[in-house]
């Protein structure tokens, strides 16, 4: 409906310069075309998944193309009992809560300090967390996961969050270091004529003043978090402690030998439902911040 | 005097379990990297045995190596090129073009992005699906039988399945960046080159990205680098490397000589083979992309 009136304001508007109305009419055309091609290559995959996931093994097999014929929820039904989606969902939940505290917790303090205050030391420690933007990554994952078995940190929900908010902490100090030197100072002068003291300082004060900053943490964490696979998959052992990428993956394998498409495919619904309902919730505030980092970095 | 304690004792609760943590999960194992590179070791009970170069010139005699080289190479120039490249055009038109459902293709196109690597290996493997994927039902259907092919199952199109699946991930996030980056370029520009009769692709060339130069460069970097990190869950996902190691890459060929053969000291000079191919790959890409001093 609106994609009609929007091709109606498209070919009246510019009425100004009339020898190039055809031609930005045509434009405008070519370019929708271009848009909604690539659009339907974005969704059509998601849009067939979730129609999947209600569909009996015989109507995928038959025609993919094809709606299916009643609303399956027995898919549903067999990925949280037989798949186990609901517990690999729940350590999820856990871990990325987890692991947004630690950040947070470690983050914002650091942060703190590095951008307002004065200290010997400070340009190195700052130095220490950019290098950290560029260290990492998955190389590091046979070192790092000797070390976890020698300091028995394996197969344990908090480590694994643990070295998931380090993964995500130069970057999150990066960013707030960036908002904490844009609030004057005066407010802390004036704080400390007061006889507020530092913890008072940062807690009253600068942090319920970057709490834009902060969410835009949470929403980038939350992704982060939710998200991660590599080292979930290599510090977690034990099936019951698995996160849900790893679960995921590992009734892919299973189906492929019993062909049970059904529940793979409203599992992978049921893991997109929370990232939908978090990026239609705070999409502006992911962009922006990631806009932040584009401009900046 | 007493405030000076307090201060001391705040930078200490501010400053220390970050440096903690930082020490622990990523200074420490780069050193560690680095360092076990030279032995030769073979799991967690075994005594690490001082090697030398010896893991470093076995790699370049590894055939499955060379394989994973090869193919890591190819991914890292295809996708980002292509990424980068529909990224910046999609950027252009989503803030230059007076579309007024701009905003859903903006949204709509940065989805993809925030999608967890599972997810997409999952949905892509079932697009390439021999029998039920759409992509073979797709071209049965408009005719086209002849055309289909076990996409992720032939040695010749095994590694342009993958890359077109990292690149339907990355465009959208890419162009997020670029979008910042043309708002933040004077409309005056434009204006004063549409009144001299300049075209949108003559903008496009001679303004967008002349003026995003900048971003452009740090994204070059950016992508190869996630090139590198996401290979490894999408063909472990995806392909497993196969067929016949056609689409081996050199992360998921780290992680094998490691957690399947227990070869962690190999495993290891791959790491800093990877760390120090980036690195130079960085450099290498900046002096390349340096314009000159004007």
């Amino acid at each position: 409906m609106s994609m009609t009136a929007n091709f109606e304001s498209g070919s009246t508007k510019p009425k100004v310069s009339v020898s190039k109305t055809p031609l930005r009419w045509v434009g405008h055309i070519v370019l929708r075309i271009f848009l909604i091609i690539q659009a339907l290559i974005v969704v059509y995959p998601l849009i067939w998944n979730v129609l999947a996931s209600f569909k009996t093994n015989t109507e995928v097999m038959e025609s993919p193309w094809s709606l299916p014929k009643t609303l399956n929820w027995e898919n549903y039904v067999n990925a949280f009992t037989t798949a186990r989606i609901g517990d690999y969902m729940l350590n999820s939940v856990l871990v990325v809560a987890m692991s947004m505290v630690i950040l947070l917790a470690v983050a914002l303090p650091t942060a703190y300090a590095l951008g307002r205050m004065q200290f010997r030391g400070r340009g190195l420690i700052t130095n220490l967390y950019m290098a950290g933007l560029f260290i990492g990554g998955a190389y590091i994952i046979v070192p790092l996961f000797i070390l976890m078995n020698n300091l028995h940190m394996l197969d344990n929900r908090f480590w694994l969050s643990a070295v998931y908010a380090t993964g995500s902490l130069s970057f999150s100090v990066y960013l707030m270091i960036g908002f904490m030197k844009s609030i004057p100072q005066d407010f802390e002068e004036a704080a400390l004529i007061d006889g507020a003291g530092y913890m008072n300082i940062l807690f009253r004060i600068i942090l319920p003043i970057t709490r834009p900053a902060i969410v835009t943490l949470v929403v980038f964490g939350f992704f982060d978090f939710w998200n991660e696979y590599v080292l979930a998959l290599t510090l977690v052992t034990s099936d019951e402690k698995k996160t849900i990428p790893i679960g995921l993956a590992n009734l892919m394998q299973i189906q492929q030998y019993a062909t049970d498409w059904g529940s793979l495919f409203a599992g992978l619904v049921i893991v997109l439902i929370p990232t939908v309902i978090v990026y239609a919730l705070l999409q502006k505030r992911l962009t922006e911040g990631m806009m932040m980092g584009g401009v900046k970095g | 005097m007493k405030m000076k304690t307090r201060r001391r004792w705040f930078l200490l609760f501010c400053l220390l379990p970050g440096l903690l943590l930082l020490t622990l999960f990523k200074l420490y194992p780069t050193v560690e990297v680095f360092q076990k590179s030279f032995y030769l070791w073979t799991g967690i009970g075994d005594e690490p045995k001082w090697v030398g170069f010896q893991n470093f010139i076995d790699l370049f005699h590894d055939d499955v190596f060379l394989l994973s080289l090869r193919n890591t190479g190819f991914l890292m120039l295809v996708v980002p090129v292509l990424t980068l490249f529909i990224a910046l055009i999609n950027a252009s038109i989503l803030t230059r073009s007076k579309l007024k459902e701009r905003g859903l293709y903006r949204t709509l196109f940065f989805f993809p992005s925030i999608l967890s690597f599972v997810v997409i290996a999952i949905l892509w493997s079932f697009i390439y699906h021999p029998t039920i994927g759409f992509l073979n039902s797709g071209l049965d259907f408009i005719g086209l039988s002849s055309w289909a092919l076990p996409w992720l199952g032939d040695e010749r199109t095994v590694l342009w399945a993958l890359a077109i699946t990292m690149i339907w991930q990355a465009v959208g996030y890419y162009m997020v960046m670029y979008m910042a980056g043309i708002d933040s370029i004077s409309p005056d520009l434009y204006e004063a080159a549409g009144i001299d009769g300049a075209t949108p692709i003559q903008q496009f060339i001679h303004i967008t990205i002349p003026m995003l130069w900048e971003i452009i460069r740090i994204t070059i970097i950016f992508s190869i680098n996630g090139v590198l990190t996401i290979s490894f869950i999408i063909v472990s996902i995806m392909t497993g490397g196969g067929p016949n190691r056609h689409s081996e890459v050199i992360m998921t060929y780290l992680y094998s000589q490691a957690f399947s053969n227990s070869n962690f000291g190999y495993a290891m000079a791959i790491g800093v083979f990877v760390f120090v191919m980036s690195f130079l790959l960085a450099i290498l890409s900046n002096r390349l992309t340096r314009r000159e001093a004007s």
